[in-house]
């Protein structure tokens, strides 16, 4: 019997030596170029990080290569960050060029540093989940090919983070990005009333409902589900698969911007919405792909240096943001769920756009 | 057995961006169950619809969570996938590995499973993509002699994750490694045991420019924070400035607080430390030459969520300076006392800032005996509708 209860690997054995040594002694760091990072130590100590790009959903075989190139430059040693990057930790700078021609030929983006566009935080999609609107790494992949340019480079006004969920639930929590690709459904779920009373048990397909929208249809020994309440979460076919929420024609993304995690300068914003409905076209996503690619260059055109997303925003208003990106402002765009007035203008100052 | 034909998916392996679906074909070599993924992956991208089920309850021996079960809708065609089950595999604090534990995960997931993964979930865990019921508990088996275990899933404390920290970063201002990973082993059983009334989140940052997002994804957020003066190196100053960083544009100016000046003539930099909010904006733009104030701890914050149920919530500043020392008792006593009371209070799928929502900020403070401060809100009450607490009134005849 295994043992269980034993928790991760301690990450300390897992650090390379330099790293061990000058733990909690860095004195600063800058960025060489996009993608290479220069840590010192208070000790002298040097450490040289390699960030490259990735899709997230990588094979064992990639990551075997993955391994060789760190046998190979970094001792064995590597790290991933927060946002699917793969870092590669080097002590010594002679190595760092053949580091970076070895990645080029191998096909891997380097980047992803300071005011760049780094690797896009995603869920599943169709690849892995149950409840999704759209699939994840396709749209994820169509626009990082459309977006490469920003992240090899750093011409951004500032730091830019794009997220995707396939769903409202938002296991990528993209509630607080610079631009936020979300699958949104738009249809309730459609019960099988031939299935539900085999494989479903009723009371707890009943109280799976976040919005109290399902209730007993004893005669059928089915549901029936309350359009008017349903928000298209997908919790009751978690519980009951005879309750199919997934529609073709009427999927797809919404996307939402100037959210922001970091508290430099400004708090911590949400994303707002600003376009709500995009179809789902794979493979290449071709409207959304357009739509984010707009976004982002309308805001290096406009943003100042230093400025978020959010933050140019905040600055020239929202009514100027829709001009200046040629959206379409809709009814969908006004709140109306539970603190929607705070969200309504309560003076006399706006501009014409 | 044949290649399943890929057309619409072979799209997305053009493009200078890494391509996922060269990936799911390199495992797809080797495994049919990749191969069946592939298959089932091009009728989703024909039809415009996924084709997973959700799971029953799968999972390893003493375990309630970790695995995600998941079976495909269409076995008929694609019998690879017909389960195609999930394992959360908790990551090394801060995502480090040697290639031999790396190596290590591959081989075992060769051996058990479908030969693809995420580096990284949402959450941090590594995600073992997709084997077959009864490879979990073998698989799990050979994990654990390797030296790796189970992250949470369902209604448990999720696999804590925190930033690269003191490991590489001179902004750290706690052991953001050292305290999530304490916190992880801690509390295995929560993790392990699914016991509560939703998920619950720990997340670290080891300062304000919060790497892992914590203030906006965690149930319970420690961020980083110092308190006394910020260090300035007036000589690195004025090396940014001569190297082309307009500091009077670029720093002064950004300051949120105006607490900062630059004499342009002196070339000084002085800053007004006691209306600094420590946003790292300066610091940020200059680590050569200015660091934290030496009086580092933590902030914590409470509540954190994306939308589902009532909407989407940062979290709320519950504490705004606590020193972090190993073994971290106080912290720990703090996070048992919030999650006590939440799953007293809560309800089904009431993660804990919704219940702070419905219940009352006043109610949880109380409750976890934390004293109210001006620091907390962004400002005071506007409404008149103020409740007493019963021993605050005077009672007639007495």
């Amino acid at each position: 019997m295994a043992k269980t209860d034993i928790g991760p690997p301690n990450y300390r054995n897992f650090m390379p030596p330099v790293m061990q040594k000058n733990y909690g002694q860095w004195k600063y760091h800058e960025i060489l170029q996009p993608g290479l990072l220069r840590h010192v130590a208070e000790s002298g100590d040097e450490l040289y990080t390699v960030r490259a790009g990735s899709g997230r959903l990588l094979s064992t075989d990639h990551l075997r290569e993955i391994c060789e190139i760190a046998d190979k430059y970094c001792g064995g040693y590597l790290r991933f960050t927060s946002r699917h990057n793969v870092e590669f930790l080097l002590t010594d700078r002679g190595k760092v060029d053949s580091l970076l021609a070895e990645l080029k030929s191998k096909g891997y983006p380097v980047g992803g540093t300071g005011h760049s566009i780094t690797s896009i935080v995603h869920t599943q999609g169709w690849v892995h989940c149950h409840t999704p609107a759209t699939d994840a790494s396709g749209p994820v992949k169509a626009v990082m090919d459309e977006l490469y340019e920003y992240f090899v480079t750093m011409k951004l006004p500032s730091q830019l983070r794009i997220a995707l969920a396939c769903c409202l639930n938002m296991c990528g929590a993209v509630h607080c990005s610079d631009i936020a690709i979300l699958g949104i459904h738009r249809t309730v779920p459609k019960p099988d009333h031939s299935r539900v009373p085999n494989v479903c048990e009723i009371p707890t397909t009943v109280a799976a409902c976040p919005t109290g929208a399902i209730r007993p249809d004893p005669k059928a020994k089915s549901v029936v589900i309350n359009e008017e309440k349903c928000m298209y979460c997908g919790n009751c076919y978690t519980v009951c698969p005879a309750l199919p929420l997934a529609d073709a024609e009427n999927d797809g993304i919404s996307i939402w911007v100037g959210g922001k995690v970091s508290n430099a300068r400004t708090a911590p914003m949400f994303s707002k919405l600003v376009i709500p409905y995009l179809p789902n076209n794979p493979p290449r996503w071709p409207e959304t792909v357009a739509a984010v690619k707009n976004i982002v260059e309308v805001y290096a055109r406009n943003g100042r240096k230093h400025e978020r997303m959010g933050e140019w925003i905040n600055r020239v208003g929202w009514e100027r943001f829709f001009q200046l990106t040629r959206l379409e402002f809709t009814d969908k765009h006004i709140d109306d769920f539970t603190l929607a007035p705070d969200t309504y203008r309560t003076t006399t100052q706006f501009k014409w756009g | 057995m044949a290649k399943p034909k890929t057309p619409l998916l072979d799209e997305l392996e053009k493009g200078p961006w890494p391509s996922f679906v060269k990936d799911i074909k390199q495992a797809a070599e080797k495994k049919p169950m990749a191969r069946d993924l592939l298959g089932q992956l091009e009728l989703s991208y024909q039809e415009k619809i996924g084709h997973w089920k959700h799971g029953g309850i799968v999972g390893v021996k003493g375990y309630g969570g970790g695995v995600i079960g998941r079976y495909s809708d269409r076995p008929d065609l694609f019998p690879g996938v017909e389960h195609f089950h999930t394992m959360r595999v908790n990551h090394p604090t801060g995502w480090f590995y040697t290639t031999e534990a790396l190596r290590k995960v591959c081989d075992i997931w060769d051996k058990h499973g479908s030969g693809l993964t995420n580096m990284h979930g949402s959450t941090g865990d590594i995600i073992l993509l997709g084997t077959k019921t009864e490879n979990l508990q073998p698989c799990f088996d050979d994990l654990s002699e390797a030296g790796f275990d189970l992250g949470g899933s369902g209604s448990a404390l999720r696999t804590p994750s925190a930033c690269v920290g003191p490991g590489r970063c001179e902004w750290a201002c706690i052991d953001s490694l050292d305290i999530c990973y304490n916190l992880t082993m801690e509390f295995q059983d929560q993790v392990h045991r699914p016991m509560f009334p939703y998920k619950f989140k720990i997340k670290v940052s080891g300062c304000a420019n919060d790497c892992v997002a914590a203030i906006a994804r965690a149930d319970f957020s420690i961020i980083g924070t110092w308190r006394g003066k910020i260090q300035i190196d007036q000589k690195e100053i004025q090396a940014y400035a001569a190297s082309g960083l307009d500091i009077r544009e670029e720093i002064t100016g950004l300051c949120p607080t105006k607490c900062m000046s630059w004499d342009e003539k002196g070339k000084t930099l002085s800053i007004e430390d006691a209306d600094c909010t420590r946003c790292m904006h300066c610091i940020n733009q200059m680590p050569k030459a200015l660091r934290q104030g030496k009086e580092k701890g933590a902030s914590i914050l409470v509540g954190g969520k994306a939308p589902i149920l009532q909407g989407a919530q940062l979290s709320s500043l519950i504490i705004p300076f606590i020193k972090l020392e190993s073994p971290y008792k106080e912290l720990k006593e703090l996070v048992l006392k919030i999650q006590d009371w939440w799953d007293e209070n809560g309800k089904s799928r009431e993660r804990l800032g919704e219940l702070i929502n419905r219940l009352g900020m006043r109610t949880f403070l109380k409750a976890v005996g934390l004293k109210p401060a001006p620091q907390m809100v962004k400002t005071p009450r506007a409404n008149p509708y103020v409740f007493f607490w019963p021993e605050e009134i005077k009672k007639e005849g007495r």
